[in-house]
């Protein structure tokens, strides 16, 4: 059940109940619902939505912490009007959307691939799946490290291997080119977060109800008939959900890049952006406002698929 | 028979190079950790180290406050965690179970605020801290961490709440108990195995986090293990040996806890993915 079938869900319990009241019963559920929820939506107001909306406020103020005297005045929507001239906002954006879609694109096809794979019984499984949960359970900030040795120049992996299978003559420097940067990150990424991606399909896999393909197979039709028509419209709405998440994660990508590459040869994250636009410069007024645009993002995002997953379920 | 045959052995094939992949860059530290400094360094590559020792393991702990990283690690993502699951469950159990109205767009807020990015909260948090003097405190990391994860023990909560029979609080409510009682005596016990997944998902979740550890954290003293991790280059040297055996020595607890609560992980990750 997706969040979008819990809403019309929740809404036909209302309509049953026009009156406020109700039983006796229905009063006493409903008091008990709003004392257990009340710690988390006091505590969950006060340090995540309040913040947000402080970061709204903070990017219409000029706000340098290291010019204190100018007394941090309300300029509007200054800051906004900066960033669209700001080249180097403007490379972040393209630089995070072209990384979130070749990443999710490229795990989600490598991802459906694996579920597929294991969606039967072999030998080894558990270990299978125990060992492909490794790169997720590893923190993303200590495999960019390990990436990033992989990928050095004299001393990678990476060139030995790849000479030694013949597909590079000469030992490259990827971490000191556009390309060379991007492909890397990229497939660090996609290295640490395919393997949830399949796990995740592989679940959605196992709830299809094997009588459905043994019927297909006695009304002829071939393996990749069966995949079409079986199993890629029920796996949809979980391979949605499974999307949704990964796509949020990459748009918001910092820990891989910062580790990594530093933003250094066009690989500047808006995160990245935005955290040195703080943290470096101290400015605070600017850094807020390049934030609120990856939330504005990160937030369309999740709505557009919300929508998509909400028509998936009505399909039904 | 030849083409099953071929087939099979295409399929653990596969299945082979998904697996060596998967693990590759992780063996390669291994090796790195216990290779000289000239192995390391020697091109082309020198996979198996000749003469095998442990001194960039000894480094970790002497050169390097690894122990101490650690330690700070695991107050502050035991202390999320702990708090998490006390406050989200019963959350959780509201928005899963009970009938009220506004149930369905609180869990869409819910849901909502468990994806923000934390870019978002970054400045204000830090303001805060700052005022109220809490940078370089565990309590001032475990304040941001609970942003994220009191949402997602919320979530994934809620959701194994609903998994489990109706029939339980219906007899519970026959035999006269407290709608509140009803939920600590009898459905907190029976969501035990959900508690243990989500309790796992939000530890990994705290100990992997990176920008608020590293905007929270500056003192050396305080920082946690990924941070610590990251700070090893300097502009003068790479250590590659003390790097490949500090990423050993954080990870492996983190992998023997994978492969031992492998069930209930993905218990955990598909019940908030697929189900939700």
């Amino acid at each position: 059940m997706s969040a979008a079938a819990t809403v019309s869900k929740g809404t036909k319990v209302a309509k049953q109940n026009p009156k406020r009241k109700g039983s006796p019963f229905e009063r006493s559920e409903r008091r008990a619902a709003w004392i257990l929820l009340i710690p988390t939506l006091i505590l969950v107001a006060a340090i995540a939505v309040y913040p947000a909306i402080r970061t709204v406020w903070l990017s219409l103020h000029e706000m340098v912490l290291t010019d204190p005297t100018s007394g941090y005045p309300f300029i509007g929507l200054k800051n906004y009007s900066t960033i669209l001239h700001d080249e180097r906002a403007l490379k972040a954006l393209i630089f995070t959307a072209k990384f979130t879609v070749v990443t999710v694109v490229l795990e989600l096809a490598l991802g459906l691939v694996a579920a597929l794979a294991m969606n039967r019984a072999f030998i080894g499984r558990g270990v299978v799946r125990a060992a492909i949960l490794v790169p997720w359970a590893i923190p993303t900030a200590i495999s960019a490290m390990m990436w990033k040795f992989i990928y050095n120049d004299q001393y990678g992996l990476f060139n030995d291997v790849l000479s030694k299978l013949g597909i590079i003559d000469e030992y490259k420097a990827w971490l000191s080119t556009e390309s060379g940067s991007f492909m890397a990150l990229v497939i660090a990424d996609v290295w640490k977060t395919a393997p949830f991606m399949a796990l995740l399909i592989l679940a959605g896999l196992q709830m299809i109800d094997t009588e459905l393909y043994e019927s297909a197979k006695v009304d002829g039709t071939s393996a990749w008939q069966r995949l079409v028509y079986i199993t890629l419209p029920l796996i949809k709405s979980t391979v949605l959900v499974a999307l949704l998440f990964r796509t949020l994660d990459a748009f918001r990508v910092f820990d891989l890049i910062s580790v990594m590459t530093d933003g250094a040869n066009g690989t500047e994250s808006m995160s990245l952006y935005a955290y040195r636009s703080m943290m470096k410069f101290l400015d605070f007024g600017y850094g807020s406002a390049l934030a609120v645009i990856v939330f504005i993002v990160v937030m369309g995002i999740g709505l557009g698929y919300a929508k998509l997953i909400g028509t998936t379920d009505e399909e039904k | 028979m030849f083409k099953k045959l071929a087939g099979n052995t295409a399929f653990y094939v596969f299945i082979a190079v998904f697996v060596v992949i998967s693990l590759l860059p992780f063996v390669w530290q291994g090796l790195t950790s216990i290779k000289t400094v000239a192995e390391i360094s020697s091109i082309p590559a020198q996979w198996i180290p000749r003469e095998p020792h442990l001194d960039f393991y000894v480094n970790v702990f002497t050169k390097h406050p690894f122990l101490r990283y650690m330690f700070n690690s695991l107050v502050v993502a035991a202390v999320t965690t702990v708090l998490s699951l006390l406050i989200g469950a019963s959350a959780g159990y509201s928005l899963g179970r009970l009938r009220f109205r506004g149930r369905g767009p609180l869990l869409i807020v819910i849901l909502g605020v468990s994806m923000f990015p934390p870019i978002a909260n970054l400045s204000p948090l830090y303001l805060f801290l700052k005022n109220v003097g809490l940078l370089n405190t565990y309590a001032g990391l475990v304040i941001p961490y609970i942003t994220f994860s009191l949402p997602m023990a919320v979530w994934l909560m809620a959701n194994f709440f609903k998994q489990l029979p109706k029939e339980f609080e219906e007899a519970a409510a026959i035999d006269g108990c407290g709608r509140i009682e009803t939920y600590f005596r009898i459905m907190l016990p029976l969501v035990t195995p959900g508690l243990f997944s989500t309790g796992l998902l939000v530890f990994i979740n705290s100990w992997n986090e990176y920008i608020y550890a590293l905007t929270f954290m500056t003192k050396k003293e305080m920082m946690t293990v990924p941070v610590g991790i990251s700070m090893l280059p300097s502009n003068y040297e790479l250590p590659w040996g003390d790097m490949s055996a500090a990423t050993i020595v954080v990870t492996l607890p983190l992998i023997a806890l994978v492969l031992i609560f492998q069930r209930r992980i993905i218990s955990g990750l598909t019940t908030g993915g697929v189900k939700g």
